[in-house]
């Protein structure tokens, strides 16, 4: 659904982004985490028409795309929530849920958008007491709650979250995390960026951890341990990731490891993988296209040590590339 | 769908499911909302209604003529041209940018008006039109600028103010001053046209209906769908003061000539403005500007394209409201939107209710606020003061709104109304 190769960003002296890589597929969780200045935002940014890249190509379903402004991204069907949401104070509720898509543009319909923002805010289980008032009333989680209720108006194919549940109670959270799930099951594809790893290892099928504006290795979601995560987050072991990305990317090649440093070479080939999985197979195949065409992965060992976590969100196993389609994939 | 769970035998409306709603209904509830809204700083049109009151006693004191008929006429028809002006300045406040200009604007397009209908004798209607063309072409120019090179607005305008001064000189030519016929159009609309006796109340009676009927239609579609109706007797209040308030201004006003048309077009245009501001995706987009801009581009709106429709609007009211004044002067001057009619607009638009930081405001601050401005302006000539009071008096009550603008703003962040 969305692959972005090489892409750079510098605003100024400051490389933002270096060559980034990333793969996202229809009904898939993409988590991407990183530091503070990992670029995760600016990523995002790219990709919501806020800033242009610098260099580097953007493919959104089998397309090649140069999205300029907020508008392109928008028509491509790319809903972004911010992480400073990005809400009109002085509107209502209401005026913000369909802002630049209000229903009735000549005689706007204002008693079909309240119980549609109803319905929708229902859905999300905001604790909203009225959409007739101003967002500068509501409290920071309730502006997210109307910032992600916004994102799912219209009828986007790719959803980024970034920092969806920041400022967020324990049952919002639940909520967003269901709500993600649900995406997913309705063959979406979600970017979701978060500080917060239960968060993360609870919803996403695959990390991709940016450090320092550049690629810093793609994991499967139970590929991985948290304290690997980290460490490829913080950098503090640099040298175990890399020997772990080389190594997995050996053995499953699919997997779509990009070692940061060593495994170049395993990068490269990855992409093409992806590319060509991805135009045999029609574009919004829920499966797991990343699982590779090619023989090299199959008979080598199994992922990770641990199998399968009971439970887990996560999709179901993936040994080969005739693994069955995983749970959760209605088309 | 609309039973609450802990409730099912009394059908609750979606809108106020929220347990920690506190229940405001029926005329009670809204009159409590009512007073709560102002405590937290959401003033609405009370200041004004306050100030137009102790504005209207103090004159009424000093010079028992103010109030009378004949004056009220004259009023109404002198505030006709400088409140579509300010109708402009309601537009540029409500993205946050400014139009210093307007006043230039306008004597440029009387000037326009002048040379074109009376020295090149074309018709009225063409050489209107061409001063308003003039006048939209002046706000593209803006726009561009603005949105080109990321210009202050307030900058543009400035230079707009002393380059368009400039042109209306130019275009007036060595006399300086162009009398309009008597017999013309533009001098019997300006000073001569007033509403048919009948008229008049047939057409309070169809806004005052209007009011209602879409108050009404407005009330049973929410119900119908589920959400909760505007208690049936603060509407019927409320017509009921709407009616009693303009059935009796127009009959006072019929005592004397009776109401202008200029009034009239001027009340129209405030009408088609607070439906374009309130019920189009336009209007919308406008107020979302003004509030957060990057928000605005965000969401798909086109924030250039917003710039230039308010920009060419704001230039184009200016145009036609010079119009207006040549057409109640019978001349177009050098002096022609010169002098107060710049603030004596942009204040009208602040002391009605628009603030200056964008995003609130309403197109009923243009006709409120040029009646207080007017009102002053009409009372102390009576009182014969000389134009210096005027000004040092205008320039009071300008301030006054101001203060009030930025202290309710103040108040409404801490009662979280923002």
């Amino acid at each position: 659904m969305l692959s972005m190769r090489g892409v750079s960003k510098h605003f100024g002296a400051v490389a933002a982004l270096t060559d980034i890589d990333l793969d996202v597929h229809a009904g898939e969780v993409v988590a991407l985490v990183g530091d503070n200045g990992a670029g995760k935002s600016t990523l995002v940014k790219i990709l919501a028409g806020v800033h242009p890249q610098d260099a580097g190509t953007v493919n959104f379903d089998g397309k090649d795309v140069t999205i300029h402004s907020p508008v392109d991204s928008i028509q491509l069907g790319i809903a972004t929530v911010f992480q400073d949401l990005a809400l009109c104070d002085n509107l209502t509720v209401v005026d913000n849920l369909f802002l630049g898509r209000e229903l009735g543009p000549w005689r706007l319909n204002e008693v079909e958008m309240e119980v549609q923002s109803w319905k929708l805010l229902r859905q999300l289980s905001a604790k909203i007491p009225s959409v007739r008032i101003a967002v500068a009333s509501l409290s920071g989680g309730q502006r997210q709650t109307v910032a992600i209720a916004r994102s799912l108006l219209g009828s986007p194919k790719l959803i980024i979250l970034d920092e969806p549940t920041a400022a967020l109670g324990v049952a919002q959270t639940a909520e967003v995390l269901n709500l993600v799930e649900r995406l997913r099951e309705n063959g979406l594809a979600v970017i979701m960026i978060s500080h917060n790893m239960q968060d993360v290892k609870a919803v996403s099928d695959r990390v991709a951890v940016l450090r320092l504006g550049k690629n810093n290795g793609t994991f499967r979601m139970k590929d991985v341990s948290t304290d690997d995560l980290i460490a490829a987050i913080t950098g503090a072991t640099d040298n175990v990731v890399t020997q772990r990305a080389a190594q997995a990317g050996a053995a499953q090649a699919g997997a779509g490891e990009t070692g940061a440093a060593g495994a170049g070479a395993a990068a490269g080939s990855d992409a093409l993988a992806d590319e060509g999985a991805q135009d045999s197979r029609p574009a919004d195949w829920p499966g797991e296209p990343n699982e590779g065409p090619g023989g090299q992965g199959p008979g080598g060992r199994g992922p990770g040590g641990g199998g399968l976590p009971p439970g887990q969100a996560g999709s179901a196993g993936q040994s080969g590339p005739g693994a069955a389609p995983e749970e959760g994939t209605v088309p | 769908m609309t039973t609450n769970p802990a409730s099912p035998a009394i059908p609750v409306a979606t809108d106020l499911q929220d347990e920690r709603l506190i229940r405001t209904e029926g005329f009670k509830g809204a009159v409590k909302v009512g007073i709560n809204r102002v405590r937290g700083g959401d003033l609405g049109v009370l200041p004004i209604i306050v100030g137009l009151l102790v504005i209207w006693t103090i004159f009424q004191l000093l010079n028992p003529f103010f109030l009378s008929s004949a004056n009220l006429v004259n009023l109404l028809l002198e505030s006709a041209a400088v409140g579509v002006i300010a109708l402009g300045i309601v537009c540029v406040l409500l993205v946050g940018e400014i139009d210093l200009s307007v006043g230039s604007v306008s004597g440029l397009s009387a000037a326009i008006v002048g040379v074109t209908f009376v020295k090149q004798d074309w018709p009225v209607g063409l050489a209107i039109l061409a001063a308003i063309a003039v006048g939209a072409a002046i706000g593209l120019l803006y726009s561009f600028v603005y949105t080109k090179f990321g210009v202050p607005s307030f900058v543009i305008t400035l230079a707009g103010l002393l380059g368009f001064l400039g042109l209306q000189l130019f275009v007036l030519g060595v006399e300086g001053t162009i009398n309009l016929p008597f017999d013309s159009f533009l001098v019997w609309f300006g000073q001569q046209a007033f509403v048919p006796v009948w008229l008049s109340y047939v057409l309070a009676v169809l806004g005052v209906a209007g009011f209602f009927l879409s108050q009404l239609s407005l009330s049973r579609q929410r119900v119908k769908a589920g959400l909760s109706g505007r208690p049936m007797r603060l509407v019927v209040v409320q017509t009921i003061v709407l009616a009693v308030i303009l059935l009796f201004a127009v009959w006072y006003l019929n005592q004397a000539r009776g109401v202008g048309w200029m009034f009239v077009f001027f009340a129209a245009l405030v009408l088609v403005m607070h439906y374009a501001f309130t019920r189009t995706k336009w209007g919308r987009s406008v107020y979302a500007v003004g509030g957060n801009r990057e928000a605005a581009r965000r969401a798909g709106i086109s924030v250039n394209r917003i710039y230039v429709s308010i920009f060419m609007l704001c230039s184009t009211f200016a145009a036609v409201g010079g119009i207006l004044a040549a057409g109640r002067l019978a001349a177009s001057a050098q002096s022609s939107g010169t002098g107060d009619v710049n603030l004596n607009a942009i204040a009208a638009a602040v002391i009605g209710g628009t603030s200056l930081f964008g995003g609130r405001g309403s197109a009923f601050s243009a006709l409120l606020g040029i009646l207080v401005i007017q009102s002053i302006s009409s009372g102390l000539t009576l009182l014969n003061l000389e134009s210096s009071f005027r000004y040092m008096i205008t320039g009071l009550v300008l301030l006054l709104a101001v203060i009030l603008d930025a202290v309710s703003r103040k108040s409404r962040t801490s009662h979280g109304r923002a």
